[in-house]
């Protein structure tokens, strides 16, 4: 039987005459330098688990360049890149785990299934840790809601985060979702996971002490998922429909019970090293944590369980099967440990152990199958820098003026039209199909800036949001990387909270192509300005390269996930405003900025010009000063300006108050330039009547540039501009026309 | 007054619970496995939401033949107090300890938000601290809540008062018949209901509502258990 199903396999020689590497994404190139690697021609088992670790999503192979920019250290952080999650102090011997990943391409073709496991695959990268996870987020892109396809994309990725979070029971608090053609046919679904974890708990992925076993915990290894990481690692094509048997298939009620059992497990004291299998499952987590210790590994492939018959070594080797983890123990912990898994009713088999040297070697039926160097696997793949080449289209805006559009004049009009706009209008139709409130700790829920939740057994709480506009970064990838970030620190200060570090998830189109690459170098520059500006550094990511659709690459979108730490509960800010008779006040400078603009794009669908300018060291001071008057007491609501600029920022904040408001400015701006402008560094506040004095003198003292601009007051919103009236609608008619947008399109 | 918070593979709302009534009302409490067979030391069991064995089959049903379950159905005979918190709902129609059943909203959809509800009977062990018809805000999360049972069992339910909650004016979030959120059995000491009350325990999770159902289970336990010191 053995013999019949090793048949099927093309020999060493028939892989080198077809060049059946090339369908696995290896190069001739990358061939030969494995064949010198092994001194010997891959056999099939060898090139699969070569091509997987080879891959761009596990071997970052044209994007370590651009990595390398980042800044990855900081007072706080104690883990960066490089492990399942990062980790940042927060004090009192806690810190916060998180991360951002993708899950992009599996969830093109099979949308439920594919953004299920990007939940579920987010969530074991963080309890490997040793973290309990307190808090999912996303970020997600799809095409204009108009389309059938976008829809059915829409809301089965939406169902499918839904059915894993909910389930398992950790809160998804907070996400974005953005509509835009760029999208179509390539959605982004990135998935973000926060835990909590003490000092002496952390974990690492580490294979320590030869002699010791290896286990392997969670279901049985099925053949869905093969060669999922290669997939993530390629444009999607016509063809792609057919590689819906790369898309794996989640069970959140399993990952509650591996998460527990583990949990118990690592708590228990016992774990030397542990490592959840994700991308290129079984493969890459038993050499990643070879590699770490140093050591080798021997995996004896018939103790795998299995939950189909007569699988290969290559199909157990590169199954991206769900839910399942790799961890070493002493001997002399083996019963302990085993006693755990089979009180949660999770499988728990040993299936190797470790080595000294230096090789991952496979047996199967008695006979060595596979024989690699683990260094060679993990840390030889060469690293590419791609040319890069600035677009026609990036010289070509420069000197477009995004202001000249014909004046606006029916402002009310208007402001409905950019709130009924997908991207802008509310999305109570995605989260109210997420438990938000499970672990009973969200204490600002989704719908604000940031979501909060608390920390239990004390007077802290974490922020956290994901924030990226596609269209700044594909108007100019510098300017739009550092928005991105600085808006991300925008949001966390608006909630109370200080900003500690970011998760980035780099989702851009093919790196083969010049064009692409020079996005993401000018974007990564962008970004990694920003965070140094800002002081959050980058503690971990993910890459998604290869996003393209018939008519090209989408929008590059590094998309930001950003924690910030409340230092008391009683600093958590809302949006909406408070109070009848609290000042309003606007932070920041407004300028005609229209570039990527949420009214242009509603107006005339037009992605063009420069996207607002953003001036890093203003950013910083503006937030340090708004962050002082919140933690200080002076401020009842906070509200970070964006798509749509200010009619739409006090729009929301008297929705989200269920009161109205009444504006008074003057300016040199046409009207419709002052109030949908998408200048950036700017923020909506109010405060009561007996601070607002304060609150403006502690800003101006700041330097900060602010200004009342009117009264938090009856039950409409009115903007009049320079005494004339430019807004005028009862707050329930802009709600209406906001929240009924999304479900309107989705009948 | 000693509680107990079930545990079965999948509860998610157990730490919830647990931690509702240390909170709340300060009593002791254990979390209980789902193979436990003696519930003997607990004055009240709470049946914890979340997705009891996946949910895989219908919602509830593994987890209302799992071992616990015997000792639940005694403490229900014993005239203990027991609460089935959403999936607990489930578990506990399932389990027929509460008559009808829960299925699928009528929106299709897992639905959680805020949700007002009306107290239609405060004469329960565990509404005795809400005035009756007062309205309170205690959120929902859950895609099967939609209370369905038939007419004959409706007119018992009415009859009998078994009605604890219904939804508010016409905020019904799941289609529920005659916008049911919680009823009891006919003694009174055992109540399901799809909203989450271990949620609505703190202003600043938005609601504050909840913490009086733990106020009542302790103030009928003391009221019981003071009659039975003088009796």
């Amino acid at each position: 039987m053995a013999q019949q199903l090793t048949a099927k396999e093309p020999t060493a020689e028939q892989i080198v005459e077809q060049k059946i590497y090339q369908q696995f994404g290896v190069s001739d190139y990358e061939f030969e330098l494995i064949c010198g690697f092994l001194g010997r021609k891959p056999n099939y088992t060898e090139i699969g688990v070569f091509s997987v670790m080879w891959s761009e999503h596990c071997a970052y192979k044209n994007s370590k360049p651009i990595l390398k920019k980042f800044p990855i250290t900081g007072p706080r952080v104690l883990m960066g890149p490089g492990e399942g999650a990062g980790i940042v102090d927060i004090g009192d011997n806690q810190a916060v785990v998180f991360k951002i990943e993708s899950h992009n391409h599996p969830s093109a073709v099979e949308p439920y299934q594919g953004a299920a496991t990007g939940v579920g695959g987010i969530i074991r990268d963080i309890f490997s840790m040793g973290a309990r996870p307190v808090a999912l987020l996303n970020s997600l892109r799809f095409g204009k809601l108009e389309n059938d396809r976008v829809k059915y994309l829409f809301e089965n990725v939406v169902s499918g985060i839904a059915g894993y979070g909910n389930c398992i029971g950790i809160p998804t608090v907070a996400g974005e979702v953005m509509f835009d053609e760029s999208y179509e046919g390539n959605p982004l679904v990135n998935a973000m996971c926060v835990g909590l974890i003490d000092h002496d708990k952390i974990q690492r992925g580490v294979a320590k002490g030869v002699g010791n076993p290896v286990f392997y915990v969670g279901p049985a290894t099925g053949r869905d998922g093969i060669h999922g990481a290669t997939f993530a690692s390629v444009e999607l094509t016509e063809e792609s429909e057919e590689k819906r048997t790369a898309v794996q298939v989640g069970d959140p009620f399993m990952e509650k019970l591996v998460m527990e059992s583990t949990l118990e497990l690592i708590n228990s004291g016992i774990v030397l090293g542990i490592q959840d299998m994700g991308a290129a499952g079984l493969t890459c987590s038993s050499a990643e944590m070879a590699s770490k210790a140093g050591n080798g590994l021997e995996l004896y492939l018939d103790e795998v369980p299995q939950r189909e018959t007569g699988m290969t070594p290559y199909e157990m080797m590169l199954s991206e099967s769900q839910e399942r983890m790799l961890f070493v123990v002493e001997p002399q912990h083996e019963a302990q440990a085993q006693e755990i898994f089979d009180r949660w009713g999770v499988i728990c088999k040993k299936v190797g152990k470790v080595t000294d040297d230096g090789r991952l070697r496979l047996f199967h039926q008695g006979e060595q199958v596979a024989d690699m160097p683990v260094k060679a696997l993990v840390d030889e793949c060469p690293v590419y820098e791609k040319p890069s080449q600035e677009p026609a289209y990036y010289r070509a805006n420069a000197t477009l003026d995004t202001a000249a559009f014909a004046e606006v004049t029916d402002l009310t009009g208007a402001l409905e039209k950019v709130l009924a706009s997908p991207t802008v209008a509310s999305k109570e139709w995605v989260y109210n199909q997420y438990d938000y409130m499970v672990r009973t700790s969200t204490a600002v829920q989704p719908g604000s800036d940031a979501a909060v939740v608390t920390i239990r057994g004390t007077r802290k709480g974490l922020a956290m949001t994901t924030d990226c506009n596609g269209r700044y970064v594909y108007l100019d990838p510098e300017v739009g990387g550092r928005i991105a970030v600085a808006e991300a620190a925008r949001n966390i200060v608006c909630s109370g909270a200080e900003p500690l570090a970011i998760t980035d998830n780099l989702n851009f189109g093919s790196p083969e192509k010049p064009e692409v690459f020079w996005q993401i170098e000018k974007a990564a520059d962008g970004m990694s300005e920003a965070c140094r500006v800002l002081d959050t550094p980058v503690i971990g990511g993910n890459v998604s390269l290869y996003n393209e659709n018939a008519k090209g690459a989408i929008y590059p979108t590094p998309v930001i996930g950003m924690v910030g730490l409340v230092h008391d509960v009683d600093h958590i800010t809302t949006q909406g405003f408070k109070k009848e008779g609290d000042v309003i006040i606007l932070v920041g400078d407004t300028k005609a900025e229209f570039g990527g603009s949420e009214l242009l794009y509603v107006l005339n669908g037009a992605a063009e010009g420069r996207p607002p300018a953003i001036d890093l060291a203003t950013e910083k001071n503006m937030l340090g000063a708004v962050l002082t008057a919140i933690q200080g007491g002076l401020v009842a609501s906070a509200h970070d300006l964006s798509e749509g600029g200010l009619a739409v920022a006090l729009a929301e904040s008297a929705i989200s108050g269920k009161i109205g408001a009444e504006v008074n400015v003057a300016t040199d701006l046409r009207p419709d330039h002052l109030l949908f402008s998408e200048s950036q560094t700017r923020i909506l506040l109010s405060a009561t009547p007996e601070k607002a004095a304060a609150l403006q003198a502690h800003l101006t003292e700041q330097g900060v540039v602010n200004a009342a601009i009117g009264t938090v007051k009856g039950s409409s919103l009115t903007i009049n501009v320079n005494g004339k009236s430019g807004v005028n609608a009862p707050v329930k008619q802009l709600e209406k026309v906001w929240k009924d947008a999304i479900p309107c399109l989705m009948k | 007054m000693k509680f107990a918070v079930l545990v079965f593979p999948g509860s998610n709302c157990d730490i919830d619970c647990y931690k509702a009534v240390e909170d709340t009302i300060g009593q002791e409490v254990d979390y209980v496995w789902h193979t436990a067979t003696d519930l003997s030391a607990y004055d009240a069991i709470l049946v914890p939401g979340g997705f009891s064995y996946g949910d895989y089959l219908r919602c509830g049903a593994m987890a209302s033949y799992a071992p616990v379950m015997n000792e639940v159905v005694k403490a229900a005979e014993q005239g203990k107090f027991i609460l089935g918190i959403c999936n607990g709902f489930q578990i506990l129609t399932e389990a027929n300890l509460l008559p009808g059943a829960l299925i699928r909203n009528t929106g299709l959809k897992f639905r959680c938000q805020q949700q007002m509800l009306e107290v239609v009977n405060n004469g329960t062990a565990f509404t005795n601290q809400y005035s009756q018809g007062e309205m309170i805000d205690i959120p929902i999360a859950h895609g099967e809540g939609n209370y369905y049972c038939d007419d004959a069992t409706l007119a018992e339910l009415k009859a009998n008062n078994q009605i604890v909650f219904r939804y508010a004016g016409d905020t019904n979030p799941n289609g529920s018949v005659e916008n049911i959120a919680g009823i009891s059995n006919k003694k009174g000491n055992v109540v399901g209901m799809m909203p989450h009350p271990e949620r609505a325990i703190d202003q600043i999770l938005g609601s504050e509502d909840g913490k009086r159902m733990f106020t009542s289970i302790l103030n009928a336990w003391r009221e019981q258990h003071g009659a039975a010191i003088n009796g």
